[in-house]
């Protein structure tokens, strides 16, 4: 079992949790993810890792809940314990992979959106630990669903934008980066990550700026080792697993209509399962899907 | 008096009505069944049926125990050889194997070994019966990557030897294919995969969940760090491949992997579990071997129709006889000689149907078998709205890649003396679909076995 030691409320809808998970916590470098599984009916979920504490053997994730296990995590406290939560999985972030020196003389952007802002964390806080200071845009829709504000602020030189102007610049990631560059900052590398439209929208622009962008890809997942090839992702004319191969890839690559699509596929199935879990024994059907009618 | 020269018949649930239910298709024998199948044993001398086994059960001893009505005693023999015999029972392709060796099937049908081995471990577990304990332990060390077939063998084989072994399983639940790829109608998970983890866990090994070796920890971590004298690498076949044609990443096409293990591993078929499922109502499985046939029949209980897309003929199917004769009763229909082309893709992203052409056998390939060859002119379209690959696997580099000195062959598999299962690293010894690539539950098995005699007498002589 691994055990929550800490459970905060970020946002409206977002939860952070502190787990411990030693052997995650030794092994785990920015940019990987792990699975966690709630109980033995709930579904593997994987999350990017938000932090990590080698000492404490801790990990720490950011999450949403959107379906029924998701929901099912959100309801743990301090104290509970996933019944299972493995990794470290995927490749680590390739910034890590670069020689420090290379890293210093290159002006890195972090393009994080929403609950996307979890993960692109780790990677700043790394390049700061490693004496790089990086640029950072954190985008949300208003002033309330900002997160992890603090942190990114004693790692990096922060940006915050809202949608709706409540908070730091008004207009989405894009305008964001838009703006900064006709101010006159001048980026040689990106990396993005938030929901799918915003990192199109993202690797669409920075096409044009002609920055190489780093994407992270959270698709449909089973076991998260390979195993199902459930996590396909097109890149350039390549099919690639996001488990193994990613989660980060070169952005401009990617084919994210497609990914969008893909992410769909078992919305319905997953609708059921979650008003299932919403309405409990109440739910006599009416959602179309669960024979409930019948 | 019945006639020696038949088989004594098995009962299996009705194919019209198991076509919608995971229960189990086989009954098996009950003990009278049982006792007058073992008694057409000849018990020959030089028995061929044990040079058959890869696991060298001694198949007469135990055969003429039954006959004898002493189960008991006929699950310890089997016990000195295998670690999961109400798996093999069940899942050994006997007919190739014990029982295409048996001598009494010259004339007649041969004995069944396989259905007297599953009603012997079932015995077994129904009464309580535990395998046979090591006396004392040695207090050396080995670590098993992988609770699948090989694992489970391997660790089984040297905690009776005296080892202190554990295994370290990525997934949330021992078992491997046993878990996520054999459906419940062919292997049921709580009364026969789950009882038979709990028998090697009762011979002392422990068996640790949620670790990925080479991401969660390494192979040369666990001879240093935490202490292994050996380590055995049993981590299976790997990751699905595809067919490399157009409209393959639509949704509604996934590996038989994805699919056998959110139905098997995560139970995506009953309600309290939270897994979707892409149910279909009109299901295409590509490929013809045993997962291709398992996938099948999933998603005919699932509710579909379903169409098994073969580019051989059907004497060429590298499914089990048998699971292609279940198949047909249940209702799977069979596009022999028929090869995808394309998958046809909706305005949406889903699949809308499958192009195929007809295909005929030409000339032997390297593999024996008549090469197939298209039927110019004949490409039709079949209306699907799901399909599933099930064409094999490629190995998994995440150990190999992340080992110091272990070598691994052209086609990425580990490489490992067949023998002994030694690798080309001190101390680590590999077996099953890792060494071999996908193959069989018993041939993993039979590596397990052969590793831990291996390990044992390298760790004997250190």
């Amino acid at each position: 079992m691994y055990k929550i030691l800490k459970k905060e409320v970020l946002a409206e809808n977002i939860y952070s949790m502190v787990v411990e998970a030693p052997r995650v916590a030794k092994h785990c470098e920015p940019g990987q993810f792990i699975i966690a599984k709630v109980d033995e009916t709930a579904e593997r979920i994987p999350l990017t890792i938000c932090d990590y504490d080698r000492a404490a053997g801790t990990i720490r994730i950011v999450f949403m809940p959107i379906g029924a296990s998701t929901l099912k995590m959100k309801d743990l406290q301090e104290g509970d314990a996933f019944e299972d939560f493995v990794g470290p999985l995927g490749r680590p972030s390739d910034l890590i992979e670069e020689p420090i020196e290379e890293l210093k003389n290159k002006k890195i952007l972090f393009i994080a959106g929403g609950v996307g802002t979890a993960p692109v964390y780790p990677q700043v806080k790394w390049l700061h630990e490693h004496g790089v200071e990086a640029d950072a845009i954190i985008g949300a829709k208003t002033k309330d669903l900002v997160i992890l504000e603090k942190e990114f602020k004693e790692v990096c030189n922060l940006y915050v934008t809202t949608d709706d102007g409540s908070y730091g610049r008004t207009g989405m990631v894009t305008k964001c980066l838009e703006d900064l560059v006709k101010e006159g900052k001048h980026y040689d590398h990106c990396v993005a990550i938030g929901p799918m439209i915003m990192m199109k929208f993202v690797c669409k622009l920075t096409k044009e700026l002609g920055i190489p962008t780093i994407v992270s890809m959270n698709p449909i997942m089973v076991d998260g080792t390979g195993m199902c090839g459930a996590c396909r992702v097109m890149v350039g004319d390549e099919v690639k697993f996001a488990c193994v191969d990613g989660p980060e890839f070169d952005g401009h690559l990617i084919d994210f209509d497609q990914a969008m699509q893909r992410q769909a596929m078992y919305r319905t199935e997953e609708g059921r399962a979650k008003l299932a879990f919403l309405e409990g024994e109440t739910h006599h059907g009416g959602c179309g899907h669960c024979g409930g009618d019948k | 008096m019945a006639d020696v020269l038949k088989r004594v018949p098995v009962r299996e649930q009705d194919p019209a009505v198991r076509a919608h239910n995971f229960d189990e298709v086989c009954l098996g024998y009950n003990k009278e069944e049982a006792m007058e199948e073992a008694s057409r044993c000849l018990h020959c001398k030089n028995a061929k049926c044990v040079q058959g086994c890869p696991v060298s059960i001694n198949i007469p001893d135990f055969v003429a125990a039954v006959k004898e009505g002493e189960f008991e005693k006929a699950y310890q023999v089997i016990g000195q050889s295998s670690a999961l015999p109400a798996v093999c029972g069940r899942v050994c392709p006997q007919e190739n194997q014990c029982e295409g060796k048996c001598i009494r099937g010259i004339k007649g049908e041969p004995v069944s070994i396989g259905k007297l081995e599953r009603f012997v471990a079932d015995w077994a577990k129904e009464n309580g019966i535990k395998p046979e304990t090591a006396k004392v332990k040695n207090g050396k060390k080995v670590a098993v990557i992988g609770a699948g077939p090989a694992g489970l063998t391997c660790a089984g084989d040297l905690a009776k030897l005296g080892y202190e072994v554990k295994i370290f399983e990525a997934l949330h639940k021992a078992g491997g294919v046993l878990a996520y790829g054999i459906p419940e109608f062919r292997l049921p998970k709580s009364k026969v995969v789950d009882a038979e983890v709990e028998n090697v866990k009762s011979l002392g090994v422990e068996i640790e969940t949620n670790v990925i070796i080479g991401k969660s920890i390494t192979v040369d971590e666990l001879l240093t760090e935490e202490g292994y004298d050996a380590v055995f690498i049993g981590s299976g076949a790997g990751l699905p491949m595809f067919m490399g044609i157009p409209g393959e990443t639509a949704n509604g096409v996934m590996s038989a992997n994805e699919f056998l293990t959110r139905n098997n591993l995560m139970k995506a078929y009953l309600d309290e579990y939270d897994t979707p499922i892409r149910k279909g109502q009109k299901v295409a499985v590509v490929g013809g071997g045993n997962v291709a046939m398992d996938a099948a029949r999933t998603a005919l209980r699932l509710g579909a129709e379903v169409h098994v897309i073969y580019r051989r003929s059907e004497a060429e199917l590298p499914a089990r006889a048998e699971e292609v004769h279940h198949a047909k009763e249940e209702g799977i229909i069979f596009d022999l000689l028929t090869n995808p082309k394309e998958i046809l893709v909706d305005e949406n992203g889903w699949v809308k149907g499958i192009r195929c052409i007809r295909m005929e056998l030409g000339e032997p390939d390297a593999s024996g078998r008549r090469r197939p060859v298209e039927v110019p002119g004949s490409v039709f379209d079949i209306d699907v709205d799901t399909v599933i690959m099930s064409l094999g696997t490629s190995p998994n580099p995440l150990i190999s890649s992340t080992t110091y000195g272990l070598d691994v062959n052209k086609r990425k598999c580990i490489i490992a003396d067949e023998e002994t299962g030694k690798t080309t690293k001190d101390g680590v010894y590999a077996g099953g679909d890792a060494v071999t690539g996908a193959a069989t539950v018993i041939l993993a098995m039979g590596a397990g076995k052969a590793a831990a005699k291996g390990i044992h007498e390298y760790l004997s002589n250190k």
